[in-house]
This record gives structure tokens, sequence and C-alpha cells, in this order.
């Protein structure tokens, strides 16, 4: 099984290695741009397109994804020399479930009514393989400090993908953007919200489960056009 | 029984999985680019997904529950997933070699598709019963395996068409697979 499970990650093992060799700024600047997780690979493009209804709640799911991509690429560093070669795929999804759980307990105990809204996909964090790629891919092989910069490098890219798409679709959606602040930030963060003049109705297109697909096609396909531009 | 059947319809169109619920998309975008694999993907994730679903209804119902440790439930879950993963794998390697020359390379994937971990969370958290989660994750398997192959023959076609070059690809999926979900929204109120 492990031999398959490779193959199937294949491509970020070759970026990995080159990543390495750049030393931790290249390794932190790959996870944001060209090895960006969401829009490069196409890696958790599930919760990216589930939650994107709002800002909030893609900060709350970016900031889940963090804590737990953080946190599995650190333990599976450390613990690089004593899981035996054959066990480790098995080792590398628990310790992920581990701080999946611990996630959604965090957030079921200081953002309640946020986590009802994202409950399914926090728990599902342990199926993204963007984790598994990382920690399989990079910590494995990296000491603590090159995985942490992985980690963050990582989830900062994700972050990234979550939040452009998020206040896209809350923008054209509902004409509004960071509406719902405060579930994750506390009372002060209510002001925050801004209406976008003209869009008042917003086009529920936008927010319905096809409009995240659309808007992500979109998004992808003006990427590759931005993309073949500047090269020329 | 008119109440399993709305479970099976709800599950399998209205709230369809991949399309309504954005469960499985690694799988759908990855797999589906042919017919043939798509088949065998759809067949081989519906069986672990129900038997899975099944399992982690009774491990939490006779053991998480009663031992008051639910908050194990994703650790507990994905382990049973992994298992029936190699359980299926080793089955069909003895039973039906040139089955397992098919489906052999999409079998380990199955582990991170997460549409099955989800079924069997949804399943324990709207506190379905055993007869029910079956029905709901057969209904979600099919789902799963209906818009795999509808998308699959889509995107046979999609490679004769003439898409703008910064479309071809994954964009255009995406995009097709919007209109597509377009149709399955369609199916809401009608039941569940």
């Amino acid at each position: 099984m492990s031999a398959r499970r490779e193959q199937a990650v294949a491509p970020p093992v070759g970026a990995a290695a080159g990543v390495a060799a750049g030393g931790a700024a290249a390794t932190l600047r790959a996870g944001v741009l060209a090895r960006n997780p969401a829009w490069t690979q196409l890696l958790g493009l599930c919760p990216l397109l589930a939650v994107t209804t709002s800002v909030v709640n893609s900060v709350a799911l970016a900031l889940s994804s963090a804590m737990v991509l953080i946190g599995a690429n650190l333990a599976v560093s450390c613990l690089r020399r004593w899981i035996p070669d054959f066990a480790r795929l098995p080792a590398y999804v628990l310790i992920i479930a581990t701080f999946t759980t611990c996630a959604v307990l965090l957030l079921e105990a200081y953002a309640f009514d946020l986590y009802l809204r994202i409950a399914l996909f926090v728990q599902i964090i342990v199926t993204n393989c963007m984790i598994l790629a990382r920690a399989e891919a990079f910590a494995s092989r990296q000491p603590p400090g090159l995985a942490l910069l992985d980690a963050l490098g990582t989830a900062a890219g994700f972050a990234l993908a979550l939040l452009v798409l998020g206040a896209l679709r809350e923008a054209l959606g509902h004409g509004t953007l960071f509406a719902g602040m405060e579930l994750l930030f506390g009372p002060a963060a209510a002001g925050w919200r801004i209406d976008l003049p003209g869009l008042d109705a917003g086009l529920l297109l936008v927010s319905l489960p096809p409009g995240a697909f659309i808007v992500a096609g979109l998004l992808l396909g003006a990427g590759h056009a931005i993309r073949t531009r500047l090269r020329r | 029984m008119g109440e399993l059947g709305l479970i099976l319809i709800g599950a399998l169109l209205v709230n369809n999985f991949v399309l309504v619920q954005f469960l499985g998309l690694c799988p759908f975008m990855g797999v589906s680019s042919r017919y043939p694999p798509a088949l065998a993907m759809g067949l081989a994730t519906a069986f672990v997904l129900a038997l899975s679903a099944a399992l982690s209804h009774v491990l939490y119902h006779f053991l998480l529950v009663p031992l008051d440790l639910v908050f194990l439930r994703i650790i507990v879950f994905i382990t049973v997933i992994a298992s029936v993963v190699q359980f299926t794998e080793r089955v069909i390697r003895s039973a039906h070699p040139l089955l397992y020359e098919v489906l052999g390379i999409y079998l380990p994937l199955i582990t991170s598709n997460c549409a099955v971990l989800a079924v069997a969370l949804l399943a324990v958290g709207q506190e379905l019963t055993f007869l029910a989660t079956l029905v709901y994750s057969c209904g979600a398997a099919a789902g799963f395996a209906l818009v795999l192959l509808l998308f699959a023959a889509l995107r046979e076609r999609l490679e004769h068409a003439s898409v703008p070059t910064s479309f071809r690809g994954a964009p255009i999926a995406l995009v097709t697979a919007g209109i597509l979900s377009l149709g399955f929204v369609g199916f809401a109120g009608m039941a569940g």
C-alpha cells in the first residue's frame, strides 16, 4: 500500500527536494506561490469550495488547517527517526487526526456558533491530502525548523486561496465583506462589516454550491492567463 | 419505509455528496478524465463507504458513547476506514486477481477521500439508526458513483471541444462541474 500511496503524492516530492536546496526563505515562499496547495495542485479542494461563502468562514478554516499543518509537520519531523518505515503512513494519519481533534475542540470551546457552520469541514481536515503530502514528502526527512517553515508556507498559501475565494464570493453573493467577524474575534469585530455599494442584493448563484465551482474555475483560468502573459 | 426512501433520495440526489456538499472532490477531479477508471473508482469507493459507515456506527454507539469518549470519533473513524480499505484490498487480491488489477491503484486513495469520513460523521451526527445509516451510506455511495461517471463522460467529450488555452484542464473542468451542480441544486426541496 505504501508504495502506491507514495505514487499518489508524487508531484510534491520533487518540489520538496528543490525547496530544501534553496534554504529557509525559499521553503517559505514556495508554499505560498510556486507550490500553492490549492491553486497549483488542486489539493484540499473540498473545504476550499465548501466553506468559502464568507470571509469569516475562510479565516476560521484557514486557522484550523494551519494549526493542524504546523502541529503535524513538527511532530512528524521530531519523530522521524523513531517511526519505522512500514508503519509511517498510518502513524502520520494518526498524528494528523490527533491535531484535527485538538482544532475541533478548540473551535468548539471558543467559537461555537462559527463551529456549527463549518463543523464538518473542520473535522475532515484529517483527510486533506495536502497535509499528508507535506508530512510524507517534506517533514519526514527534514529537521523540525525547516518543517515548521514548510508548514507555515503551505498554510499561508492555503489561507491565501481560501481568503481570495471567500472575499470574492461574499462580495458577489451577499454584497458585504467581513460580515460576522464577531463570531471569531469577539464583539469588537462587529464593526468590521463593509457593505459594498451597488451589490446590496447580491448574486444568489455565487453563494450557492454551483457558484463555488464556477468562480473557482474562472479564478484558475485567470491565473493561467496571467502566468502565460507574464512569461512572454 | 417511506422515511428510509426519503433518506436514500436525499443522500443520492438532493444533497449529493460531491456536487452539493463538496465532499470527495479530490478523486472527483483526479480520476474522472476517462470512463473506465471512473467506474472502477466509483464501485470501490461505494463498497468501502457503506462498510465503513456501518462499522463506525457500531463502534460509536457501543464503544465511544458508553465510555464517554465521543471526542475521539475522528481518530476512531479514520482508523476504521483505513482498516476497511486494507481489508478490501486483501480480499479482492486473493478472490479476484483480475478485478484487483483494475481497482488496485485506486484502493489506497480511498482512505484520503473525505466523503467516506464525512458520511460516517454525518450519520452519527444526525443520530440515525443502524438501518438508516446503511440506507444513507448506500445513497451517498451511489450518488458519488453516479456523478463520477457523469463527469467522466462529460470530460471525455470535453477533450475534443475547443477550449481557450488558459481554460484547458482544471479550470474548464471546474466550470463544467459547476453547471452539473446547478442541475443537482434543482432537486432542492424534493426530499429530505
